[in-house]
């Protein structure tokens, strides 16, 4: 039985990660051997210059940069504004809390297209379209998402260590940052992954605000590689590679505390 | 100082979020809906004719509403995909971590990127899957080349990227309590009976979850076939948020484009609604059996 469990679960990794595989390959092969007829997975020669190839097509570490420094202000502005509401929704009561707490969840199920135009607009009047920050001031509003995680993790912190603290003197801001912020660390860094990596793969939204190649995000960057170099397989599966491979790593790094993050927030349910 | 002051400060920037980036742009998009706006003159009002002319337009607007109607075929795939991994992955089995990174990884590379490897594996001369279809003798389509075939590649795609919520089918199958299963075992349940009464009521509102942001999502569906295909061949994949963004940032037919969300709002609302409709007949929740 065990060994053909360990069958199942072999072939459907070999079938996920395929792709990845086809990607690695691709991006080591010479010209020529892309279009050969028969798949050649550890390719002679093995062309390590596709990399440095590749990321001398366009100004990659400038993209880097641009694409982590708004990636660290949006996981800044979403675990810091999204953990304030939760706390307001977990522990504190007030006359509005249910009617709010299910216009957030509602908000949730919004489509973006809808406030999307409007937000533009708003955007371009202010003068903001060209720069950087359309896609940084809305984090530090709160994300519905992160909240309702957020929410739901601070729910399961026991009501004693608060009362605790307050008869210690501790304000509500107190709690919130002395006690409640660092024993949610699972699921405040859940919150920053998740920001982390809607930021760094964010496409539409750089695609509309942002003109200058010089502002370029990774994803956008990445955009004008399609069409204009198309035949550059090897180049192209090259850098995909390299804008991919930085999240794997940060995913392990932060897979346990992530995995516990969503079982404990009890967004299972 | 009062309680209700105190959750106003700890509510304030999200609050004042929901009036700038959504309750405020809610009601602007209504408004422009009625209006022709082509960004460089001011709004004309036009009343219903955004509507009227989405409505009679066969040309784009239905065909765009057909193609992502047809996208929600992959909602039941998706959660059934998404659901048996997650209980193949649920096993106690040495190695266990490194299988959920693999199947989890898909999810993680950046649409941009997986859009192009795509263009690649499914590229009809060279791509992996027609040499894996040629080595079986099967036939080889030409994929986003095809009208016919661009869907199911598109399909073949998303399928991929199904660790997303897989992972949340997981952290809830590790919240299902153990002794249910025991008692169930006890009362000689076999392996199905236990999915079907045990697991399957306790993971309902994580599939309902999923289903709700699948629904969402599939309405919204942009960056993949506006990187791959433009909407092509032959409007194949214009998908309604492709044809939106190209009326409101190709077109400059911003009213217009307004219009088409509003129509995407009432639909979301109604697809939503039905799901939670429904829902009353299949989700179970914890806290009201008791």
């Amino acid at each position: 039985m065990r060994g053909i469990r360990y069958a199942v679960l072999v072939a459907l990794s070999l079938l996920f990660l395929a792709p990845f595989l086809f990607m690695l390959s691709t991006s080591l092969k010479t010209p020529e051997k892309i279009f050969t007829a028969t798949m050649e997975w550890i390719p002679s020669p093995v062309v390590w210059k596709n990399y440095p190839d590749a990321i001398a097509r366009f100004p990659f570490w400038r993209y880097v940069g641009n694409t982590l420094f708004i990636c660290a202000l949006t996981v800044l502005g979403t675990v810091l504004s999204s953990s304030l509401a939760a706390y307001a929704f977990a522990r504190l009561r007030f006359k509005a809390r249910e009617p709010l707490f299910f216009l957030m969840l509602a908000t949730i199920m919004l489509p973006a297209q809808v406030t999307l135009l409007p937000t533009f607009l708003l955007f371009r009047a202010l003068g903001w379209s060209g720069s950087w920050l359309p896609l940084i001031v809305p984090a530090f509003f709160g994300n519905p998402f992160s909240i309702f995680l957020l929410r739901q993790f601070f729910l399961t912190i026991p009501q004693e260590l608060s009362d605790a603290a307050r008869l210690d003197g501790c304000t509500d801001f107190g709690i919130f940052w002395r006690v409640l912020i660092p024993l949610a660390r699972p699921a405040l860094a859940t919150v920053a992954l998740f920001a982390f990596l809607g930021a760094w793969t964010d496409f539409q939204g750089p695609l509309i605000y942002l003109h200058d190649e010089s502002q370029y995000t990774l994803a956008l960057g990445l955009q004008s590689f399609l069409g204009r170099h198309e035949s550059q397989w090897n180049l192209l599966m090259a850098t995909s590679t390299v804008i991919t491979v930085p999240l794997i790593i940060v995913f392990l790094l932060v897979q346990k505390t992530f995995v516990k993050g969503i079982v404990l927030s009890g967004l299972k349910g | 100082m009062g309680e209700s002051r105190t959750a106003l400060l700890f509510l304030a920037p999200w609050l004042l979020g929901l009036v700038l980036f959504t309750v405020g742009p809610i009601l602007v998009t209504l408004f422009l809906s009625f209006t022709d706006y082509r960004v460089l003159s001011p709004p004309r009002w036009v009343g219903l004719d955004n509507y009227k002319e989405l409505f009679t337009d066969t040309e784009t607007f239905w065909p765009s509403l057909g193609n992502t109607a047809f996208l929600f075929l992959e909602l039941p795939l998706s959660l059934v995909v998404g659901l048996a991994l997650a209980l193949l992955l649920n096993q106690k089995l040495k190695g266990m971590a490194l299988f959920r990174t693999i199947f989890y990884l898909p999810s993680l590379v950046p649409t941009v990127a997986s859009a192009l490897l795509w263009l690649w594996l499914l590229n009809p001369e060279h791509g992996l899957i027609n040499e894996a279809l040629r080595a079986l003798h099967l036939p080889a389509p030409t994929w986003l080349a095809s009208p016919l075939w661009s869907k199911p590649a598109i399909i073949l795609m998303d399928l991929w990227g199904v660790g997303g919520s897989m992972v949340i089918y997981l952290a809830a199958l590790q919240g299902v309590p153990q002794d249910y299963y025991e008692a169930a075992e006890l009362d000689g349940a076999n392996g199905w009976q236990r999915l079907r009464h045990i697991t399957l009521p306790s993971l309902s509102p994580v599939i309902f979850f999923n289903l709700i942001l699948g629904v969402i999502g599939t309405f919204q569906y942009f960056t993949q076939t506006f990187l791959m295909t433009k909407g092509g061949p032959d409007k194949s994949t214009l998908f309604y948020a492709l044809s939106l963004y190209q009326n409101a940032f190709e077109f400059f037919r911003m009213g217009l484009a307004c219009a088409m969300a509003w129509v995407l709002f009432v639909l979301t609302i109604g697809a939503t609604w039905l799901v939670f409709k429904s829902s009353a007949r299949w989700v179970y929740y914890e806290g009201e059996k008791g």
